[in-house]
């Protein structure tokens, strides 16, 4: 999933203030799962803000709404009528989705309410680890499942450093060296050897570094 | 065999070497460059000059090894794969090396957070072991990475950084191994305090075949006070001061302990020396190169 955090509320303050009628727009997918951005969010939220522009002595007007997926423009459409009753939308979806609402309104102000964090999963409840940096040519079958492009913290394909100690990365104590893992695996399954083969620079164009990606599904175009 | 610095040349010719340390200034002052070459000059067979070590930005590596070069003492670049993409990388490369630097040596780069600017963002384009790689193929094909001819070669001494007291120690002798096969032609260790674990990784690159096929210094730090020799223990990754060297140096008198920390630097050298498959010694006497001198002399290196 996309993970992602809510901004601080001083900093969602600011971003509302200019306006008087807001919504706070939820997203009920990956931002949901991670209790950024799905509708009990979008809830406290929402009285978070009343009760300070109240002590502020601002009147302020917030709708709430949760839509399936702000991605989508099957399901941003929900949102359309509450959109134009609004002055401003926070959206609490993840970047993309921020974009795709901007995208379909050209003419709404569509304010982020989160900060789009990383691909992720939930390792355990309320603890959420960066897995994947989407760098578009998966090698994860070398490094037994374990991507060090993601998770090295010098992406080093060849690794590891001198740094790591106990199994932990020099970076951060709370952080596992992901060579750590990738050899534990690898021993695991009797493929150590493999990390003896020189693996050569990283391609990178598939990656952010090549520009915006696009990907395009000709069989799916209509 | 070509020569391709002096430092290859006493290797080859079997001569136990010393190589020194320079950390090039926070500024753009050549004068404490030239202050810190007048202190190893004579002393050392080379000296590396680092690359914005600990993350922190100093005159660079390139200029600052350049400086030795004019001034008759011979350096080991050291060039780090955080802040360069693999284009700067080889442009710094043919730079360097038409600036007279013969000895490179191919590092990843303590990781910014521990810098002085730790918003920056990293490049890590290619690994350590792809930029030995680079150097080589430079050198012996005659061809950047795109297989471009070059008009000259970057015919450099290529060196690459060993940490036999870093995690997982099983798989420090594979990492040897590909550092040589990418085609590392020396070796410089991290600091050595615990012997027992150095021999053992020596052993193991024996067993492989290794001690072979490379040049290896052995790394050493005087430690300047029992403090410090915590520090290093507890805050400096993949470093390893054993209890024991902690004990001795808090065992002396405060204004005694540089002293102490010297005379263990001096049993370290002493005992790298008869280790059969180390070719040297490099010294990095951290921003305290009076020292060198006396190391060298001690040790009877000169």
């Amino acid at each position: 999933m996309i993970t992602a955090s809510q901004k601080p509320i001083n900093e969602i303050i600011e971003l509302v203030q200019p306006y008087k009628k807001i919504l706070i727009l939820g997203c009920g997918t990956c931002v949901k799962t991670c209790f950024a951005g799905g509708e009990d969010e979008v809830a406290v939220l929402a009285s978070a803000l009343r009760l300070s522009f109240k002590k502020q002595a601002k009147s302020i007007e917030i709708t709430e709404l949760t839509i399936e997926r702000q991605c989508e423009n099957e399901f941003i459409q929900e949102a359309s009528h509450s959109i134009s009753q609004n002055d401003a939308v926070l959206s609490l979806a993840c970047g993309a989705g921020v974009q795709a609402m901007a995208k379909r309104f050209a003419k709404a102000v569509i304010l982020p309410g989160v900060n789009t964090t990383f691909i992720g999963i939930q390792e355990s409840h309320g603890i959420f680890t960066e897995e994947c940096s989407g760098c578009g040519n998966c090698s994860l079958a070398t490094f037994g499942g374990v991507c060090p492009v993601t998770r090295c913290a010098k992406k080093l394909l060849n690794g590891p450093c001198g740094g790591s100690q106990n199994g932990q990365c020099e970076i951060d104590p709370d952080t596992p060296c992901a060579w750590h893992l990738i050899i534990e695996r690898l021993t695991t399954l009797g493929q150590l050897s493999n990390l003896k083969n020189y693996i050569p620079p990283k391609n990178w164009n598939t990656s952010l570094s090549g520009g915006p990606r696009k990907l395009i599904r000709e069989d799916h175009i209509i | 065999m070509k020569i391709l610095s002096h430092l290859h040349e006493k290797l080859l010719r079997g001569e136990f070497v010393v190589t020194g340390e320079c950390g090039p200034p926070r500024g753009s002052n050549k004068e404490v460059i030239q202050k810190k070459i007048k202190l190893l000059n004579g002393f050392v067979d080379a000296v590396n000059v680092t690359d914005n070590q600990t993350a922190i930005v100093r005159m660079s590596s390139i200029a600052a090894s350049a400086h030795l070069v004019t001034q008759g003492l011979e350096p080991v670049m050291q060039m780090v794969v955080r802040d360069r993409n693999r284009i700067a990388i080889q442009s710094d490369i043919m730079g360097a090396y038409s600036l007279g630097i013969r000895n490179i040596l191919c590092l990843s780069g303590d990781h910014q957070k521990f810098g002085s600017q730790p918003d920056a963002m990293n490049v890590f384009d290619i690994d350590s072991v792809n930029l030995i790689r680079t150097v080589k193929d430079m050198r012996d094909t005659g061809k950047d990475m795109s297989g471009f001819d070059l008009d000259v070669a970057p015919e450099m001494f290529i060196g690459a950084a060993a940490n036999p007291f870093a995690d997982p120690f099983e798989y420090r002798v594979i990492r040897l191994a590909k550092k040589i096969d990418a085609g590392a032609d020396f070796i410089q260790t991290q600091c050595i305090y615990n012997m027992a674990r150095f021999r053992e990784w020596i052993r193991q690159a024996d067993n492989e075949g290794l001690t072979g096929k490379v040049f290896i210094l052995g790394g050493v730090t005087p430690l300047k006070s029992a403090g410090m020799a915590r520090y290093m223990n507890s805050k400096v990754a993949g470093m390893d001061v054993p209890e024991a060297i902690i004990k001795r140096m808090d065992g002396v008198d405060k204004k005694d302990q540089a002293k102490e920390g010297i005379k263990i630097c001096l049993e370290t050298i002493e005992e790298l020396k008869e280790l059969n498959g180390v070719h040297g010694v490099h010294i990095m006497a951290i921003e305290w190169e009076e020292a060198v001198a006396k190391i060298v002399e001690q040790a009877g290196l000169k």
